[in-house]
């Protein structure tokens, strides 16, 4: 009890009341028969199954297409909390859009010593092929997947910026989905914010950052790695939504300058492609030579401004961990205004102090890979064994500026559905931002991911953590 | 549409035709080793053939019994045609292609994988046979179900249509072929009196004993059967059946891209071929020689098919 007392809580209070967001829900769930939600939980994974929302996991030969265990209870966030959030992440995105055109250009921000210029000279993110081109609409970061964790009442931390290809929004729309399928009648007692328009507008703002020189309506596409990647079935159901192709590297070749895809009636070319490949396996011609996922001589096309790449090679930069750091200076020195979403703490063990400050509190500390995803590659300290911690450390000295290192947050939990009822456990929250000329539109609420088992802080679906249907309630 | 969209369609339907042709072949075999067992072995040999697996087998077994044949055609990862890869492919396939086809059709697709996975997991008891492959006719029968039921009659449809046909076209056509020669080696034998037996299995085999007695009686002579298979048009398994249906996807896909291509020429010149044909006419050029030059052809449609709607790079 102690332990659980310790985390804010974003359903229930101390002694059996709840924050004011659940109150409503608390009230429906609390006449609700045990028996029929673990009913309920056991028909949505069969639906699940059924439709094929899988994911499919690296290195595991077997169990190769898994589910992400979904859990019934909502994660709800009060209109109030929503806008202020919402507000955060614009300013953010916007930010880092006018920091990649700038260190793409004529970087100012490093002129400035605002960033540390080997930061970026020598980071692999940073594509030299970028330099001087300017992406239709100015647009480097299409879709933005800015993740999000809570330690109190009002406190919001920034935890990774996702501006390269930010995957889980399917997630987003299908758990919706399922909650509307089980439980219709608390979609009429409680308002709300609707999320089914995501692909529409998706489609939208594609279209919308289509090159100047497309007549007529823009061809959209989505570029996918196959159907081994693990992130397959959010690509088909994506082309699907939006009614778009999904095309592989083997569809596409160029032909007179543009981008075309091989169709049953000859190639057709294609305007803006929404890929889900890699910087580095984009185009052989340009990055890795051994790629078969990408097509040859895209970057030529790219840079005589016949397509629309979304989102922008060269984008990771802007998601390098260490970059992240320095993110609180880069908003204010592109918006003039000071961050409105907290950072979270960092140490660059680039730097020597940082590193022995580390070291000597590994421990107490979560240490991530800069350039890392997925949860792979990173150290929990308090959750470490002694062995973790003593070989952990010794890459830490062999390689220091391969990682950051940030204070173990006390995370929000959010409860679960579990067989004794309800039981709390940690959450983040990926809400999706769409970035256009015409503006910046993001779905109310996103993803949340949830730590299933009790205590851990890890909620990514490859390391065994699940999901929640997410609501931002209206007025 | 892109080309590897149609290419994925065409051949996830033409696998699900073959995982039901593969079941009706086991079940006949099975069958006719039940009530016959003075030889089972040449009757499995035959399965064998038909299936197009011979040479695999023969790598794998010395001996043609029930057990193995069964265990081969149905389960057998090395067997690329066995329904167990068959089913896995079709379903890949599927997820592929899953942007071109109603929820109805990937869900049917994606459960009767999800069933037959686990029901070919370990090998088939005998008991269990007859459920067995009742269970993956259904699974075809299902999806077929869905896509008529529910796809818009557009291209898509249309390549799927090709599939089946050209799938179903080939697996008749070996049927004939090696029965044929099995029971009627010298051509003397030809117009014979027959076994019954073994003309039956033929038709099980291609699901046909009901209604060919609906329209023969008791007249079973290999002319009859071998009319009904080849040259009857309301049959959906014989041969011109199949490839009506193949001209007529065809002809739809020509008018709707307004093209007409190599294959279009093709389908109609193998259609004026068998036109002129009665069965006669069949056993006259021999009917051996008939059937290779019908398989040929249709092999010939098939990949011209690929090429000039561009289902690979």
């Amino acid at each position: 009890m102690d332990l659980e007392r310790r985390h804010f809580d974003e359903m229930l209070l101390g002694s059996d009341g709840v924050r004011a967001p659940y109150a409503e829900y608390q009230k429906w769930f609390a006449n609700e028969d045990p028996t029929r939600l673990s009913k309920k939980s056991k028909e949505a994974e069969a639906f699940f199954r059924r439709t094929g929302i899988t994911f499919n996991v690296y290195g595991q030969a077997e169990a190769q297409e898994r589910l992400i265990p979904f859990d019934l209870i909502p994660r709800i966030i009060a209109n109030r909390e929503w806008t202020k959030l919402s507000k955060g992440i614009k300013q953010r995105v916007v930010a880092i859009n006018a920091f990649l055109h700038d260190i793409y250009h004529r970087q100012e921000i490093l002129r400035a010593g605002i960033v540390p210029t080997e930061l970026i000279s020598r980071n692999e993110a940073f594509l030299p092929q970028m330099i001087g081109i300017t992406p239709p609409g100015k647009v480097y970061t299409h879709i933005v997947g800015t993740d999000l964790v809570r330690t109190g009442e009002d406190d919001f931390y920034v935890l990774e910026d996702n501006a390269r290809t930010p995957s889980g929004v399917s997630y987003m729309l299908e758990n919706r989905e399922t909650m509307l399928h089980m439980f219709p009648e608390l979609f009429s007692q409680i308002k709300v914010q609707r999320v089914s328009d995501y692909p529409k507008n998706l489609r939208r703002s594609l279209a919308a950052c289509a090159p100047q020189g497309c007549a007529g309506k823009p061809t959209v596409a989505i570029l996918t790695p196959g159907i081994h990647n693990s992130a397959y079935f959010e690509h088909s159901f994506l082309a699907d939504q939006m009614g778009v192709e999904l095309v592989e590297g083997h569809d596409l070749m160029v032909v007179d300058g543009h981008i075309a895809m091989r169709t049953t009636r000859g190639y057709k070319n294609i305007d803006v492609l929404y890929r889900r490949v890699d910087d580095e396996y984009l185009d052989p011609l340009n990055f890795n030579p051994d790629s078969m996922l990408g097509v040859p001589g895209i970057m030529d096309v790219y840079r005589a401004g016949n397509i629309t790449i979304a989102n922008a090679p060269g984008t990771g930069i802007a998601d390098d961990k260490a970059i992240y750091s320095y993110m609180p200076d880069i908003i204010e020195f592109y918006t003039g205004e000071k961050a409105i979403l907290k950072n979270v703490e960092t140490w660059r063990c680039s730097e020597p102090d940082s590193l022995a400050y580390v070291l000597e509190h590994l421990a107490e500390l979560v240490v991530k890979e800069v350039h890392g995803s997925g949860g792979y590659g990173m150290l929990v300290g308090p959750a470490a064994s002694k062995k973790e911690l003593s070989s952990f450390a010794a890459k830490l000295r062999r390689n220091p500026g391969n990682y950051i290192a940030q204070p173990t947050l006390s995370l929000s939990t959010v409860p679960i559905f579990a067989k004794k009822g309800l039981a709390p456990r940690h959450v983040d929250l990926r809400p999706f931002a769409l970035v256009s000329p015409e503006g910046i539109d993001i779905a109310p609420g996103g993803l949340t991911r949830v730590a299933l088992k009790a205590g851990s802080l890890v909620v990514n679906s490859s390391q065994g953590g699940g999901t929640k249907d997410t609501w931002v309630l209206e007025d | 549409m892109l080309g590897k969209t149609a290419g994925g369609l065409y051949w996830m339907f033409r696998l699900l035709e073959r995982c039901e042709n593969t079941a009706r072949l086991v079940e006949a075999g099975f069958r006719i080793a039940l009530t016959r067992s003075n030889d089972p072995a040449s009757e499995w040999k035959s399965v064998v053939t038909t299936a197009g697996a011979r040479s695999n087998y023969d790598a794998k077994y010395d001996t043609y019994e029930a057990a193995y044949v069964v265990d081969f055609l149905l389960r057998d990862p090395a067997n690329l045609s066995s329904v167990l890869s068959a089913v896995e492919k079709a379903r890949t396939n599927a997820r592929m292609v899953r942007t071109a086809l109603t929820t109805e059709v990937w869900e049917a697709v994606n459960e009767g994988w999800m069933g037959l996975k686990q029901t070919l997991k370990s090998p088939v008891k005998e008991t269990d046979l007859p459920a067995v492959l009742g269970e993956i006719r259904r699974h075809s029968a299902l999806v077929r179900g869905a896509l008529h039921g529910t796809m818009l009659r557009n291209d898509i449809f249309d390549f799927t249509q090709m599939g089946i046909a050209l799938e179903r076209a080939d697996n008749t056509a070996r049927i004939i072929d090696v029965k044929y020669y099995t029971l009627l080696p010298s051509a003397s034998f030809v117009g014979s009196a027959l076994d019954n037996v073994q003309w039956e299995t033929i038709l099980r085999s291609v699901s046909a004993h009901r209604s060919f007695r609906w329209l023969n009686d008791e007249n079973m002579t290999p002319a009859s059967v071998a009319d009904f298979l080849i040259l009857d048009p309301r049959f959906p398994r014989s041969l011109s059946f199949c490839s009506r249906i193949l001209e007529e996807s065809l002809g739809f896909l020509a008018k709707d891209y307004g093209t007409r291509l190599t294959c279009h020429d093709m389908i109609s010149a193998q259609r004026d071929r068998l036109r002129g044909h009665t069965i006669a006419t069949v056993f006259d050029e021999g009917l051996h020689q008939f059937i290779t030059a019908f398989i040929d052809d249709i092999n010939a449609i098939g990949q011209q098919i690929e090429k000039d709607y561009r289902f690979i790079g």
